[in-house]
């Protein structure tokens, strides 16, 4: 037996430990470690709730937007609040665009090299290249030159001796296996999408102000509506998006899926490979009508889905949701047997593990920042493939159609879906049909527009005067990387209590009391090769397949509801 | 305050030639070259050739660490258009250490970056980003099983400068919030016998760390500083005095309301909770992402967060600045800081005072915030009606 430590694993967003036993070329066990903790739900206490959004904002600032948008709905679930449909399709929008751009950089600079070997592609012919190309995709840059230039500037970078980013990569590993004309392609549009993402993405700049870390608002967005203003969203402004809208559309549809079909049918093997826990959650999203609390408007449904059973979805009760801390460095007062639900969760830090340097983890009882969260008392798997999967399996028709065109020209059925293969070809698949959606709520917005019907915000509840002196609130979110939820509690105008389930939480979850593996864990165990321990390839490509994104998953709350003193003025 | 100095390679020299204008022999450049082969993983029968290539280098060392953070400020940097992040990993600096877009993972990436800070000792630019954990022995962030500490101090070690990128890496942004539960402190705090440049925001304008860098190359130093560190090409002045609202302040016409009728003509966002008056940013100037918009244009108060402690000295985000105005814009931050202080009780403004001496004589900033700007809660009835400026 081998014992195999992948620390730090890069491409992520956060700082994420893997531990495995491998034997005979076979993964046998694993262990995911998360080894950052923040505390904001701590900060949190005792702050005007309006304010949480920005903190909560900046548990994450590769998924910018999500936190900061579930913080809204869960606070103004609590006071009751209603957001106009002029502001609620600009945050459907904004959320939109950003599950868009997340996917696409996830697909190109965050997973890619873990199927695309860089320094093969100098060896492509760019002519056949280009052919290539031209056979997937209209995409007007396919040309000779253009694929020529690009491998020319690799060249270069590669002669220099500085190999910077690309240094170590695992380059001439046998699990390599595109041509080398496929390798110079995905490498051109790696380069791409660099400048792809950073133009689509202004469309949080017009709306919001900046990205990352948009600005948000309870009650609506703070962007005014007026055709005749200077400043405002007026017919310049909302050409600019429309532009936008049209570029992300056509970048998903004749680059990113074109290349993630080419690249997947190298790759059907790993349609058999780390499927893992075999339970998905979907908490639905992306509001047709910009109604958050209107279940029936949410573009992809809610649901959760047991044992890779796909002629049943059970209906998604948040009261269901609980979390375990025995394999975590933290302490409840009833002992570390017991599963809390979030609106009553605490989190008390309390690490016992090593003193560093680390040899290993494997072995301890506890040794991860990440709660582990259970539905039903079962892990989850959320995220793309869930939603997809939860959408398929109740028969929403883009679904359908899009994941049926997937499954289609990779000749294999949905099983295939339940797998490292799957979770990547979901989510774009999931791109593919948000970046078609957008159209729809622009058209949507400058319908409300025409009509007269401009109000982003509500005033109604925007003063402490008209809440109650306790309130109790949920805000959920189909994130990009998966089901999140806030749960606040306001007490007096401030925030007494305040919890995060996110994602990465539920992915990279440790194992529970009854030995249940998380998903990250259990997908490293299901038939899960691992050719060359000094260069765990495959560990990366299903740890990757997942989108990590630590930061947002390790959070903390305290039941004590501290006061936070401040020094006042003219008041 | 110019910083740092020594530039390791002058206008036009290659990096044979500098080595060989350092002392560095022959021999040990080829010994250098042979180690790098097997780092490559070739044969060493091509180290000649490596030699060769690595004499034309002209491409400086950029390690980038990512410490207790939220990775928007990598994201942030994604963004930059002039130069783009292409230009500036492929033909700008060699990034040889950065997690959110390296290669290799593990003990490849480590032993990339032991590697390159051995080869390029007291000539790489440290770049981090996110803050260092003191609470719980420092075990609330460890990277490759070591703590971020650590990390840290082994990195700046060898380091020609170091860039703090971020309200993370300057004070230590969202977790240093009241009560900083894991005793997260700036990079500053830490790294004591070098200069850091501090490139506030949270995150900051991608251009701005990217122009930083671009100055260093060029210059073959880093801009001036203020005395939190900032450079004053991009943190010289307020938002408040380049505000495209600000004709709207000075005619006293305010917002009252989001989405009311004079949030639809753009006036000031003043009486919404803006920080603009207190916060030295190159939004309106720079403004975001290409220059489309900014945080005020689009209609939102700014949050002040290139300012230390913003968490704490600007919330609630909704409440108004009391006092505004008795102060030019020829001023930088840290005479400005003492007027705000002055503006306000006497006992805050002694503290704010002497904090800000304390920080600007010395460069060190204290672990947590001792007091809070004044910030008017936005629901107490307005007793002051007086006009808030001049």
């Amino acid at each position: 037996m081998t014992k195999v430590v992948v620390d730090p694993i890069t491409r992520i967003e956060g700082h994420l430990r893997i531990e495995v036993e491998a034997d005979g070329g076979r993964i046998k066990n694993a262990w995911a470690s998360s080894t950052q903790f923040r505390g904001i739900e701590i900060i949190l206490e005792g702050r005007d709730p309006r304010d949480a959004w920005a903190f909560t904002q900046r548990i994450c600032g590769v998924c910018t937007t999500v936190h900061a948008l579930a913080s809204c709905r869960a606070v103004e679930d609590a006071l009751g609040i209603e957001v106009p449909p002029a502001g609620g399709l600009i945050r459907t929008l904004v959320h939109g665009m950003q599950t868009v751009q997340d996917h696409v950089i996830h697909f190109y600079h965050l997973h890619a090299l873990d199927w695309v070997d860089v320094v093969s592609a100098l060896k492509a012919d760019p002519g056949a290249t280009a052919n290539l190309a031209a056979s997937l995709s209209p995409w007007p840059n396919n040309s000779k030159t253009y694929f020529a230039e690009v491998q020319q500037r690799l060249q270069g970078f590669v002669d220099s001796g500085q190999l910077g980013i690309f240094t170590n990569g695992y380059w001439g590993h046998p699990a390599y296996k595109l041509p080398p004309e496929a390798n110079l392609m995905a490498v051109a549009h790696y380069l791409e999408a660099l400048d792809w993402q950073r133009d689509v993405i202004r469309l949080h700049t017009i709306f919001a102000g900046k990205n990352p870390h948009p600005n948000f608002l309870v009650g609506g967005m703070a962007s005014a509506i007026n055709l005749d203003g200077t400043g405002t969203i007026n017919a310049a402004s909302l050409i600019e998006v429309r532009d936008m809208i049209t570029r992300a559309r056509r970048f998903v549809e004749q680059v990113y899926w074109p290349d993630l079909l080419a690249v997947a049918s190298f790759y059907k093997d790993w349609a058999k490979i780390g499927g893992g826990v075999p339970n998905y959650l979907s908490v639905g999203e992306y509001p047709d009508n910009g109604q958050w609390r209107d279940a029936k408007s949410m573009y992809l449904p809610a649901g959760v889905i047991f044992g890779n059973d796909l002629s049943k979805v059970v209906p998604y009760d948040q009261k269901k949701v609980t979390e375990y801390i025995n394999a975590s460095w933290y302490d409840y007062k009833e002992g570390d047997k017991v599963a809390l639900h979030p609106s009553v969760g605490e989190t008390i830090p309390h690490y016992t593990g090593p003193e560093p340097p680390w040899t290993y983890l494997q072995g301890q009882e506890k040794y991860t920042w990440m709660k582990a969260p259970r539905y039903d008392d079962k892990p989850m798997e959320v995220g793309p493939l869930a939603r997809m999967l939860v959408a398929y399996a109740s028969g929403h028709a883009d679904t359908k159609e899009v994941v049926g065109e997937a499954l289609g020209k990779l000749g294999v059925g949905p099983d295939a879906l339940f797998s490292t293969l799957g979770r990547t070809a979901a989510r774009g698949a999931e791109t593919l049909l948000l970046a078609r959606r957008l159209e729809t709520w622009y058209d949507a917005l400058v319908a409300r527009i025409k009509a007269g019907d401009t109000a982003t915000f509500s005033q109604k509840r925007w003063s402490p005067d008209t809440w109650p002196a306790s309130a109790e609130g949920y805000g959920f979110l189909g994130a990009a990387r998966g089901a999140l939820g806030h749960w606040v509690k306001i007490q007096d105008g401030k925030i007494a209590h305040y919890q995060c389930v996110v994602p990465s939480t539920w992915n990279c979850s440790p194992r529970d009391v009854h030995g249940a593996n998380g998903p990250y864990e259990a997908a490293l165990m299901d038939n899960h090769p691992l050719v060359d321990p000094e260069r765990p390839l495959e560990i990366l490509r299903t740890i990757h397949s997942f989108d990590p994104c630590m930061a947002c998953g390790v959070h903390v709350l305290d039941a004590q509801g501290r006061e936070v003193t401040r020094v006042r003025v003219n008041g | 305050m110019y910083l740092p100095s020594s530039y390791p390679w002058t206008e036009n020299e290659t990096l044979g030639e500098h080595l060989e204008r350092r002392g560095v022999s022959r021999r040990a450049f080829l010994k250098y070259c042979g180690e790098l082969a097997v780092l490559l993983g070739v044969s060493q029968a091509l180290t000649p050739q490596i030699a060769e290539a690595l004499q034309k280098v002209r491409r400086p060392s950029v390690i980038w660490l990512q410490l207790q953070e939220c990775t928007g400020c990598v994201e942030s940097v994604l963004r930059t258009s002039d130069p783009t992040i292409g230009d500036l990993i492929l033909d700008l600096i060699s990034l040889d250490y950065q997690h959110t877009l390296m290669a290799g993972a593990g003990e490849a990436v480590e032993r990339a970056k032991q590697a390159a800070m051995k080869a390029n000792k007291g000539q790489y630019i440290l770049v981090v980003t996110g803050s260092v954990p003191l609470e719980a022995d420092g075990m609330y962030l460890t990277i490759g099983g070591r703590r971020g500490r650590e990390v840290l101090e082994e990195a700046a070690a060898g380091a020609a400068a170091v860039m703090a990128v971020g309200a993370c890496a300057h004070f230590g942004s969202v977790q240093a919030g009241r009560p900083n539960p894991t005793g997260a402190v700036g990079v500053a705090n830490i790294v004591r016998d070098k200069p850091v440049v501090t490139i506030a925001g949270c995150p900051p304008i991608a251009d701005v760390v990217t122009a930083t860098i671009v100055h260093y190359l060029t210059f073959n130093r880093f801009p001036e500083l203020d005395g939190e560190g900032r450079p004053l090409f991009a943190y010289g002045m307020r938002i408040h005095d380049r505000c495209s609202r600000r004709a709207h302040f000075d005619a006293g016409q305010y917002v009252q309301a989001f989405d009311d009728e004079a949030a639809r003509r753009s006036w000031c966002l003043y009486q919404m909770g803006c920080k603009g008056p207190a916060t030295f940013s190159p939004c309106p100037v720079i403004q975001w992402n290409g220059h489309t918009s900014w945080p005020i244009g689009a209609g939102h108060p700014c949050l002040g967060c290139t300012e230390r402690n913003f968490w704490d000295t600007m919330t609630p985000f909704y409440g108004r600045l009391p006092d505004v105005g008795g102060f030019g814009v020829e001023r930088n931050a840290d005479l400005i800081g003492l007027s705000l202080a002055l503006g306000a009780t006497a006992g805050v403004a002694a503290h704010a005072i002497a904090t800000g001496i304390h920080r600007a004589r010395t460069g060190q900033t204290p672990q947590k915030p001792a007091v809070d700007l004044p910030v008017v809660n936005p629901d107490q009835p307005d007793q002051s009606e007086e006009d808030p400026h001049d």
